[in-house]
């Protein structure tokens, strides 16, 4: 009976986690089969026709400027307001609050960030339906990530480091740069990569802020159009299965991407630290 | 041996200290001596870490700790003064477990000399031998300064920790419970490299084991509830103890 029980569990298990890998290999395998007729060098690489057949250049470029901006916002001021409320905060209400604060905005809508960014980005501060615009809307909803990761990176340093590098009578910031941060390194990166996720799926805030401008962009105060929002437009309007999967191919290899890369760095960093 | 004219390296008098409204030390008197091994031993929980820790400050690192008495080192008070680095700087400490940064051996070992802004390539290696020779490490690791520290053993990152504790060039060593995590190969290498280190420096060690206290130090306080009941030269207290409490604990009656 016990032996039955032992497999039935670990049957339970096996099957759970095959299910978890197959659906993704099926999501994968599907867009796979049904966009990579359409991935060429021209496609990628080619500017967009309104009349069809043409590339997704722009779209990559605008996905690109967006990933880049907000992460260059978000990513130090996330990182900066992690380390004070785990490093420098007493630890008391008040930073009670602020931790509750930002767990909420993690759970909040992204099309309610996107109102806000067309009322204040686009309309208040007059950034227009823009690149920035979409790129500050996404600041904010990538930074409770970034302060979320980073904290819970800060929280995993051993306590016996600090002491250690305090004892050796280097003050709390040589401590903070020399030993902890690059300790939480690996943490801090998988945030910036959970950012990234986050940013290329968005589409919603997105179409708010940045508006649905299929062209080159001019300058980053041009509205424009991602790849996601061009994946929703082309499946919504022209009902194109094809060529949103080959968007969605495209998406995929940009994440791989942009992750290796982001890990690859952070080594590089590392290295240089030691 | 003329005890008059030792001198008192460190001087505490009527020390108290509280965590929040638990008083854990009550005005503890004791001067340390240059250049000696001073032992601190005592059941769990009776205060000898945290007198440990308030000589170079580290329960500063704690909230809710307040401390009155004088702590006098080399004649300046180190509680009137606020310059807690050039105080650590002068009084390094080791601790229980081998606490070194996940980096290579040669970077542990400089931290501390970066820190306080030495850049001179030659100078930093010649600081990184000398201290790993001091710690008595130098032939087991001179072939890897640059791989991770975390790869040595446990005794093998002990002595590397009091090597980057040596590279600040300190007058005192405070050592908690040095070897409490090391096999008893590598705490006889410690123990050796305490008596070699005691030339140099003066040394204070908390330790649980009373044999070891015996075998390293110079004297010797026992702690009880957060006071001393004995300080004397270790042979007295191991031998001819004064207090009943003393002899108690040194023959293992309890604790």
């Amino acid at each position: 009976m016990r032996t039955f029980k032992d497999n039935l569990l670990r049957g339970l298990l096996w099957f759970s986690a095959f299910v978890t890998v197959g659906i993704l290999l099926l999501i994968v395998g599907y867009i796979f089969y049904k966009g990579f007729r359409l991935i060429n060098f021209e496609f990628i690489f080619g500017d967009y026709s309104p009349t069809g057949g043409g590339g997704i250049w722009p779209m990559v470029v605008t996905t690109v400027y967006t990933i880049a901006i907000s992460l260059v916002i978000a990513t130090p001021i996330g990182i900066l307001a992690a380390v004070y409320l785990q490093e420098y905060a007493k630890q008391g209400r008040l930073v009670k609050t602020i931790r509750f604060a930002t767990e909420s905005l993690t759970g909040i809508p992204s099309i309610i960030y996107g109102l806000f960014g067309a009322v204040f980005f686009v309309t208040t501060l007059k950034l227009g339906m823009s690149i920035i615009s979409a790129s500050l809307t996404l600041t904010i909803i990538v930074l409770p990530v970034v302060i979320r990761t980073t904290e819970e990176a800060l929280k995993t340093v051993p306590g016996a480091y600090r002491e250690g590098s305090l004892a050796l009578g280097t003050t709390k910031l040589q401590t903070l740069i020399k030993v902890i941060l690059p300790s939480s390194m690996p943490g801090i990166l998988s945030g910036i990569i959970l950012s990234m996720g986050r940013i290329i799926g968005e589409s919603a805030a997105i179409f708010l802020t940045a508006g649905t401008v299929a062209a080159m962009p001019s300058s980053i105060f041009s509205s424009a159009r991602t790849l996601t929002v061009h994946a929703f437009l082309v499946t919504q309007e022209a009902g194109d299965i094809e060529l949103a999967a080959a968007i969605g191919i495209v998406l995929i290899v940009l994440i791989l991407v942009l992750n290796f890369s982001a890990t690859f760095i952070s080594k590089k960093l590392n290295k240089a630290d030691y | 041996m003329n005890q008059s004219e030792e001198t008192a390296k460190i001087s505490v008098k009527d020390l108290s200290l509280f965590y929040g409204d638990k008083q854990a030390l009550y005005s503890v008197s004791l001067d340390i001596e240059e250049k000696k091994v001073t032992a601190l031993i005592g059941p769990s929980g009776c205060g000898k870490s945290t007198f440990l820790r308030t000589l170079n400050r580290m329960n500063d690192l704690i909230d809710g700790v307040k401390i009155t008495g004088d702590i006098v080192v080399d004649n300046e008070d180190i509680y009137k003064s606020n310059d807690v680095i050039k105080l650590r700087t002068k009084v390094g400490m080791v601790f229980q477990k081998p606490n070194l940064f996940p980096m290579s051996i040669y970077d542990n070992v400089a931290y501390g000399p970066r820190a306080q802004g030495i850049k001179n390539k030659k100078e930093l290696n010649k600081i990184v031998e000398e201290s790993l020779r001091g710690a008595a490490i130098w032939d087991e690791v001179k072939d890897r300064l640059k791989s991770s520290a975390l790869g040595l053993s446990g005794g093998q990152q002990q002595r590397v920790c009091i090597a980057r504790a040596i590279a600040m060039k300190p007058d005192i060593i405070l050592m908690d419970e040095p070897t409490s995590a090391l096999d008893p190969i590598s705490t006889l290498k410690v123990e050796e490299l305490i008596a070699q280190l005691k030339k140099e420096y003066t040394i204070v060690i908390v330790t649980h084991n009373m044999q070891q206290a015996a075998r390293v130090s110079d004297k010797t306080a026992f702690f009880l509830s957060g006071e001393i009941i004995e300080y004397d030269v270790t042979n007295n207290v191991f031998s001819n103890p004064k207090d009943q409490r003393t002899e108690d604990y040194v023959t293992g009656r309890f604790g």
